[in-house]
């Protein structure tokens, strides 16, 4: 809280603090504090054994100290060790699952970006006859819910012989979403005309300012889109889980609630889950750390969704 | 959950609109220059087209039509009319779904639009520290599943944190996921604290467009914060509120990993949405038809609400001009 505290120093128009300013503040810290303790309580579950957490329900700092819950999440430990420790029999192959769900995140962002941006260009630069038109029907398509399609598309995807495949969680979002052709189209019909009039006159094709002058000029916004689209790819739930029956196309939220439904009703293996959480969620937020200033700036100025 | 605005809750995109209405007459000025871009556009739309006619549109129709069908995946699609349709009518356990999403729907909006709003204006009336704007989108990155998970946790009767702390202060303990009155609204509020700080970052984007000297007359004229909020700040946001709303409407009836992981639809379809019942439909029971049919309803049901709201807030609106 004490960077939170500087900040408030900072502020050009410093006056004395009213009582309507604790108040906000009171209630800003309230707010980190709601977001953020949950994250620690995952921590200190994971790093605790199931008779221990039995025993000491409240105690706000690891007990008995292990990283017995991480071994299970990992898949590191024998079935015989992991039933000992209050887990299932099941263990996770969490490097099968992370793999997969990699594969999966990367395939779908890449491609979906770069096809989105292609589409983008072609409705914001380029003159072609119907363009509108199409234009207006992809805009239709934001408006129908992902449930409509979920249904027809696993039929297909079945029909294609792709269930229970990487390919087949993939294909139904890797060519476009509405909403990415919508949104670097917005940003490409920004930048100014000189830019690539210029490019022309030195001689570019259009295929070469595209790649050259238009898609790097786009980097933040392709960044900001792309980092979000990851994230959505990576904690889809529902999708992966209709077409994925094996381990070979497991993803890891699936294999999450799987694990969750193997251990026993009557004494949840608590430690094991909130470690194997606590893995699924890491990927993401070293992404996030790593794009945060830029993403969120980019969020907070340009409302993307 | 990618439900897109089409708003301009910055300048940056109202530009763009405004770039739209006066670009074509310099369009057909140099169409001559241009007569070659029809090729090059048919390359750059391709996979986009594709992606869209396939996994899009042509599932958009087909859905409509296997609603009309009797199909369980293994023989091919038997035409069966209205049977679909008049099943669900008189299907008690469809207008529970109904009823609970409702409720869910309702539930989960209020708290995240209202929590929402004020994270944003606390954003931008205290501080501008990206930090704590980083912190707020935190839950965001995890998955629906995984903050499930952790809640049922955190919230378990007999283990929960959440419990000890509510029987240290000499309540009773809460069974909040196996009891069928308090099930929706923690799901609901699950959902709120995963999604909030997103919400509220899209909020706080429309709130940068306000220009910042109106609060400083504002303040010159002696008004107090509560009055530029309501004064300032909520007609000039009204434009933007309108569409995230929307947008969180939406997202918001296709509730289904939190429920899949923490109640299952239980206890007693206390929380078997509507979603949950297609999958259900689907998945479980192999009706095809009858599960398109409910969805068909789902999407008749959200586009009403969606045309309703938008007629209701005139979104498309503003009232800076």
């Amino acid at each position: 809280m004490a960077a939170v505290a500087t900040t408030t120093t900072v502020r050009p128009t410093r006056r004395r603090p009213s009582f309507g300013r604790i108040a906000a503040w009171t209630a800003m810290v309230a707010i980190v504090l709601i977001t953020l303790l949950p994250f620690y309580w995952i921590l200190r579950t994971a790093l605790s054994t199931n008779n221990a957490l039995a025993a000491h329900p409240g105690d706000p700092l690891p007990v008995d100290l292990t990283t017995g819950g991480f071994e299970r999440a990992l898949g590191l430990q024998s079935t015989e060790e992991a039933i000992a420790q209050g887990g299932a029999g099941g263990g996770l192959t969490f490097w099968r699952y992370l793999i997969n769900s990699v594969v999966v995140a990367t395939l779908i962002t890449v491609c979906q970006i770069f096809f989105s941006a292609m589409a983008a260009y072609a409705f914001a630069r380029l003159r072609w006859r119907g363009r509108d038109k199409t234009f207006g029907l992809f805009l239709a398509g934001l408006m129908v819910p992902a449930i409509f399609t979920l249904l027809p598309n696993f039929v297909l995807i079945k029909q294609l012989g792709l269930v229970d495949t990487l390919l087949g969680i993939s294909l139904p979002t890797m060519f476009m979403t509405p909403f990415a052709v919508f949104f670097l189209r917005q940003f490409f019909m920004n930048v100014p005309r000189e830019v690539e009039e210029a490019a022309l006159l030195d001689g570019a094709g259009k295929i070469r300012i595209f790649f050259r002058v238009m898609l790097p000029m786009a980097s933040t916004p392709v960044l900001t889109l792309g980092v979000l689209t990851y994230i959505t790819a990576w904690n889809d739930y529902f999708w992966p889980l209709m077409v994925s029956y094996s381990d070979s196309s497991r993803v890891l939220t699936v294999a999450l609630a799987i694990f969750r439904a193997q251990t026993p009703q009557t004494g949840y293996d608590w430690s094991g889950l909130m470690a194997a959480t606590l893995v699924a969620a890491l990927p993401m937020v070293v992404l996030f750390g790593i794009f945060a200033r830029r993403i969120v700036s980019s969020i907070s100025f340009t409302g993307i969704k | 959950m990618t439900i897109a605005s089409s708003s301009p809750p910055s300048r940056l995109p109202l530009g763009g609109a405004e770039g739209a209405r006066t670009k074509p007459r310099t369009d057909r000025a140099r169409a001559g220059e241009g007569r070659g871009d029809g090729r090059l556009a048919a390359v750059f739309i391709a996979p986009a087209l594709l992606g869209f006619l396939v996994f899009l549109l042509w599932p958009t129709l087909r859905g409509v039509y296997l609603s009309f069908t009797r199909y369980n995946l293994l023989t091919p699609p038997e035409w069966v009319g209205l049977d679909n349709y008049v099943r669900m009518v008189h299907d008690p356990i469809f207008w529970n779904s109904l009823e609970v999403t409702v409720e869910y729907v309702l539930i989960n909006i209020g708290v995240q639009t209202v929590a929402a709003l004020a994270i944003a204006v606390l954003l931008q009336r205290l501080t501008r520290s990206a930090l704590l704007r980083g912190i707020v989108l935190t839950p965001y990155l995890m998955a629906n599943v995984v903050a499930g998970i952790v809640w049922l946790w955190i919230l378990d009767t007999q283990l929960g944190i959440g419990n000890e702390i509510i029987s240290g202060l000499g309540l009773e303990r809460v069974p909040f996921l196996a009891d069928d009155t308090w099930a929706i609204p923690t799901i609901a509020l699950i959902n709120v604290w995963r999604h909030v700080g997103y919400t509220a970052l899209l909020l706080f984007a429309g709130l940068q467009a306000i220009p910042g000297d109106m609060y400083e007359a504002a303040k010159v004229d002696g008004a107090s914060e509560w009055r530029m909020f309501w004064r300032i700040t909520m007609p000039l946001l009204r434009p933007v509120l309108a569409v995230v709303l929307i947008m969180t409407v939406i997202g918001s009836f296709q509730v289904f990993d939190t429920v899949a992981v923490t109640t299952a639809g239980g206890p007693a379809n206390a929380t078997n949405v509507l979603q949950y019942y297609i999958y259900g439909a689907a998945f479980g029971r192999f009706q095809f038809g009858y599960a398109s049919a409910m969805s068909v309803a789902l999407l008749v049901v959200l586009s009403a609400i969606t045309f309703v709201q938008y007629r209701l807030t005139r979104a498309g609106q503003t009232d800076l001009g």
